[in-house]
């Protein structure tokens, strides 16, 4: 199974890619239209300096070539959701071309880029009706077009649908982690066409190209092949031959189906852009970007293991989103120790977004209240039992600790005086466990602290509970 | 109407006048758009006069004036505007039936500088359609018709342009060039014309026809009037990534250069092409002329400007092709409602006219896969060509002359019938478009046709103008200004009485008509 995917990303700048428009998501539809991208007649395209910033960080992260120059073309094609009727791209000389990523196996495989571009995106077409040649109208939203995108094409180095999703899930990493996008399938700021073919065993060449599209999540990219794979090896195995063309991923039916054949194979004309002349990047300009650029997943992993002694297993659940190794990073700066801020995120922290359904880019609360909360355990504030709650009522409020501390009255108690009294009142309410303990059942003198934990509502101190139990014991077996 | 006509006068004499406070703006509004309903009947320049805009611009400028404010560069002047060039709420259809209805919400960045300094625009002039042509015959919305002969084309495409400016509509207008059509209809109709260099004026807000050729330039009755228009259009735009971020100087204050010791060169290719005796005539005496002026002039040659023409129809039908995509009936262009999609497009792009059709079927076959390396590749690197051959002959010469157009005005008709015949007439001009060079086009003398003859006044000799091209230095457009204006004197005296003959000439036949007209309309 020979596979190639091309990658498409939207790039996280303010503005488009050659005009001043927001693009933002889920605005009003064309609220966010100019004369640039709405091809009015006359209008010209202006260069988006952060648009080739995010690429070539987005290039160099991907360990590509960056050409110094470079230049765009017009793709030339009419459809309603393209109002210049054509597209700016780059064709034959993009960004960047030879790059590779590592996807981890086993075994452990690189899959080569060939190149990496910048263009504009297309509108967004709403039809009333199955498709634009049986509706009976069909509606536009300019707001996307003109968003600047990436364009990353892999080289067919992908031989298995697993394969395919560890690309994918490396790529939407190493762009998550850079900055460069916000890689969200499901609003389409990152979108994946695939192509496959099978080589029958033993030839070098592979058979015929089948163009996968409707790849709406890595779930589909990965079932799509799967199913493709079968279907076209299917062919092979009854003598025939698989057709050159262009199927679709049916989600429903968990099939592919052609797509409306065309009669004509697509010629873009592509051409240089009259309208921009070439784009050329300085050397120091792109050291600076160099420099600029975040360290990736496996470099801050390898950071948090080695430097900070965080468990390899922990480090990796850190590093899997950018968000949350931020969220990390900022707890360390508040100065906070690493292991136990990472506990608390793991454990803690993730297993309260895990219930409520959070993603790592809806963090509840701040790193500074973490560490805060992290502070007032270590100084005998509170409890750890007691931080837990705590931890909760923050996430649900985004209230600071030490404010539900002070308000709820939450702080530890210990003083002895007072915790004499709770633990004679145990002590007496409890006669079997003081005989156990008598006869050598150490175990039972925790469930005397618990009960002393239960009167106090948690808020006893338990190491001093757990001193002053033991010298009451002592005294007892003396007497 | 005697030759005191506020109409008559050219802009730097209005703006005199007003500034000493003899005549308002508004007087001199009024005095063009009187002129304009009383030839535009036979001269049919515009496709749209802004009357109300125009005098509440025109009023606006008094006031300011009266208060002691200072207007602007061109304060109270009006100015022409060629219909694709955008002005925020007036029509731009490009002289073609797929924009009749299109107002145009922004204005084109020239637009804006031609406001900020006051000048009062006028209206929007007629053109071939999308720029195509050379004679303003491709125009799908009216026909324009040259003031020296009625029966002749004004040139094209910016006809509407120079013949507004020839006929005294206004003293002032816009055209734009891609391959000529700024010079060579100034050299039609006895004005002067200038394509700046590429970069030097922004075009946004120009609707492209071959963007790495286009460029707005300014048409006027001499260079000093030119030079007005260049001070206020010229400089970098934000907008336009291809316009050039470097300092401007003021022409008007270059025009005073000495041009002594200027070398001019003379292209021994130019006169092989198609050149008629009149016109050979005329460019042989201006350089006479311009010799007595101190320029010394030698042959040169520039053997690749040879494959200029077929080059530029390369390249321009290439760009056309794509940039008119646009224009598929979703958003821009009369929509033909079908049953289907597909047919849409197909129905929508019948309202572009046979020339445009050409140019995009040109264009799309020059782009095609299979072709590209052997059309549109190859006219690239010809380009490169030229672009050296100048490069080179700029090392030794400060200025290239030649002829404008290789014939004066033809009659209407004349080669419509004939693409190939109509392209000749840029043969002369596309060159300095494929370098990107700025070149001007200046009157320098009258070619003899033969008249209406008949009865009448009938005469049997009909004057045309002629028009002589100066091209120089990218973003020189000093120099190419300077030896104009130097060489424009020594012709004036000439040039201007027949012009001012001819201005008189017309209107006639519509006096008696439009005066039926105010009464009709009450």
């Amino acid at each position: 199974m020979v596979v190639g995917l091309e990658v498409h990303a939207e790039l996280l700048t303010k503005s488009k890619m050659f005009c001043r428009c927001s693009t933002r998501f889920g605005d009003p539809p064309n609220s966010n239209v100019c004369p640039v991208c709405l091809g009015l007649p006359g209008s010209l395209p202006v260069v988006n300096g952060e648009a080739v910033r995010l690429a070539v960080i987005a290039a160099l992260t991907l360990n590509c070539q960056v050409n110094l120059r470079s230049r765009f073309a017009r793709k030339n094609y009419f459809y309603p959701d393209l109002p210049k009727g054509y597209q700016i791209s780059q064709y034959d000389e993009p960004l960047a071309v030879n790059g590779y990523v590592m996807i981890p196996g086993p075994p452990p495989k690189k899959i080569r880029i060939r190149r990496l571009h910048l263009e504009e995106d297309a509108g967004k077409s709403l039809h009333a009706g199955d498709d634009i040649t049986r509706a009976a109208y069909s509606l536009l939203d300019f707001n996307r077009c003109g968003v600047p995108l990436i364009e990353i094409v892999s080289e067919p180095d992908i031989s298995s649908p697993e394969e395919a999703r560890q690309y994918l899930e490396e790529l939407r990493r190493i762009l998550e982690f850079t900055g460069v996008s916000d890689v969200k399938m499901e609003e389409g700021s990152m979108r994946v066409d695939s192509n496959i073919s099978l080589r029958r065993a033993g030839q070098d060449q592979p058979g015929a190209l089948v163009e996968l599209k409707n790849l709406n999540s890595f779930r589909a990219v990965v079932r799509a092949l799967a199913y493709e794979r079968d279907r076209q090896s299917r062919i092979l195995a009854a003598g025939g031959t698989v057709l050159r063309e262009t199927r679709g991923w049916d989600e429903s039916l968990e099939i592919t189906v052609p797509l409306r054949a065309k009669e004509t194979s697509e010629d873009y004309r592509y051409f240089p852009d009259p309208d921009l002349p070439p784009l050329v990047l300085s050397e120091e300009w792109l050291e600076k970007v160099r420099r600029e650029v975040p360290p990736l997943p496996e470099e801050k992993r390898e950071y948090y293991v080695n430097v900070l002694g965080i468990p390899a297993y922990d480090a990796g659940i850190l590093t899997s989103s950018r968000k949350l190794a931020e969220f990390f990073d900022e707890c360390m700066s508040e100065g906070a120790d690493p292991k136990v801020a990472s506990n608390w995120i793991l454990s803690e922290l993730l297993g309260y977004m895990n219930s409520c359904g959070l993603g790592p880019d809806a963090i509840p609360t701040s790193p500074e209240f973490l560490v805060k909360l992290v502070k007032l355990i270590e100084k005998g504030v509170i409890s750890g039992r007691i931080a837990k709650d705590i931890l909760v009522k923050m996430a649900e409020t985004g209230r600071d600790p030490e404010e539900i501390v002070r308000e709820e009255g939450l702080q530890q108690v210990t003083d002895e005086a007072f915790l004499q009294q709770v633990i004679d009142q145990v002590i007496a309410e409890n006669p079997s466990a003081v005989e156990g303990i008598k006869k050598g059942r150490s175990k039972a003198i925790g469930f005397l602290v618990g009960q002393v934990m239960k009167k106090t509502g948690g808020r006893a101190n338990p190491e001093i509970v757990n001193i002053i139990i033991k010298s009451k014991l002592e005294w007892i077996r003396d007497a | 109407m005697n030759d005191d006509a506020l109409w008559n006068m050219k802009a730097s004499a209005l703006l005199e006048l007003m500034a000493a406070g003899e005549v308002s703006s508004v007087e001199v509004v009024e005095a063009f758009l009187d002129r304009i309903s009383e030839v535009e009947r036979e001269v049919g320049a515009f496709l749209e006069v802004m009357q109300e805009e125009a005098l509440a611009q025109a009023r606006r400028i008094d006031k300011l004036r009266q208060s002691g404010e200072y207007p602007g560069l061109l304060g109270g002047i009006p100015v022409a505007v060629k219909d694709n060039i955008c002005a925020a709420g007036a029509g731009c259809t490009c002289g073609s039936r797929m924009l009749a209805d299109w107002t145009a919400p922004y204005d084109a960045t020239v637009v804006r500088a031609l406001k900020e300094q006051g000048a009062v625009i006028i209206g929007k002039t007629n053109m071939d359609e999308f720029a195509m042509g050379s004679s303003t015959e491709n125009s799908a919305l009216g026909v324009t018709r040259n003031p020296w002969d009625l029966r002749r084309v004004p040139g094209g495409s910016s006809g509407g342009s120079a013949a507004a400016v020839a006929a005294g509509e206004v003293p002032l207008a816009l055209g734009s060039d891609t391959g000529g059509s700024v010079r060579q209809p100034a050299a039609f109709t006895g004005v002067t014309g200038l394509k700046p260099t590429y970069g030097r004026v922004s075009r946004y807000g120009l609707v492209a026809f071959a963007s790495s050729l286009d460029q707005i330039g300014p048409l006027a009755a001499d260079v000093k009037d030119l030079c007005l228009l260049m001070d206020v259009i010229s400089g970098f735009d934000e907008r336009d990534s291809t316009s050039e971020d470097r300092p401007v100087p003021s022409y008007s204050q270059a025009l005073s250069r000495s041009t002594r010791g200027l070398k001019g060169g003379v292209p021994k290719e130019c006169l092989t092409q198609g050149v008629s005796p009149g016109v050979r005539r005329c460019f042989e005496r201006a350089l006479e002329m311009l010799e007595e002026l101190g320029i010394d002039i030698k042959e040169i040659s520039l053997p690749m400007t040879r494959y200029a023409l077929d080059c530029y129809y390369i390249i321009a039908p290439a760009e056309a092709s794509s940039n008119l995509s646009r224009f598929d009936g979703v958003r821009y262009g009369v929509r033909a409602e079908t049953e289907s999609f597909e047919k849409m497009y197909m129905r929508t792009r019948r309202n572009f006219g046979p020339e445009v059709r050409r140019r995009i079927m040109l264009g799309t076959f020059a782009l095609s896969a299979g072709y590209y390396d052997a059309y549109y590749l190859r006219a690239a690197k010809v380009r490169t060509l030229i672009r050296r051959d100048f490069k080179r002959a700029f090392e030794e010469f400060d200025i290239i002359l030649s002829p404008t157009a290789p014939t004066s005005a033809f009659l209407l008709g004349e080669r419509t019938q004939d693409p190939l015949s109509m392209y000749m007439a840029d043969v002369l001009t596309v060159p300095a478009n494929l370098a990107g060079l700025p070149a001007l086009s200046v009157p320098c003398g009258f070619e003899e046709v033969p008249g209406s003859g008949g009865g009448g006044e009938g005469e049997m000799v009909r004057r045309l103008p002629v028009g002589l091209q100066i091209t120089g230095r990218p973003f020189d457009e000093e120099t190419v200004l300077c030896a104009g204006h130097a060489f424009y004197q020594a012709v004036a005296p000439g040039v201007e009485a027949e012009l001012a003959r001819m201005r008189k000439g017309l209107g006639r036949a519509s006096q008696g008509s439009t005066r039926c007209c105010v009464q009709g309309s009450g």
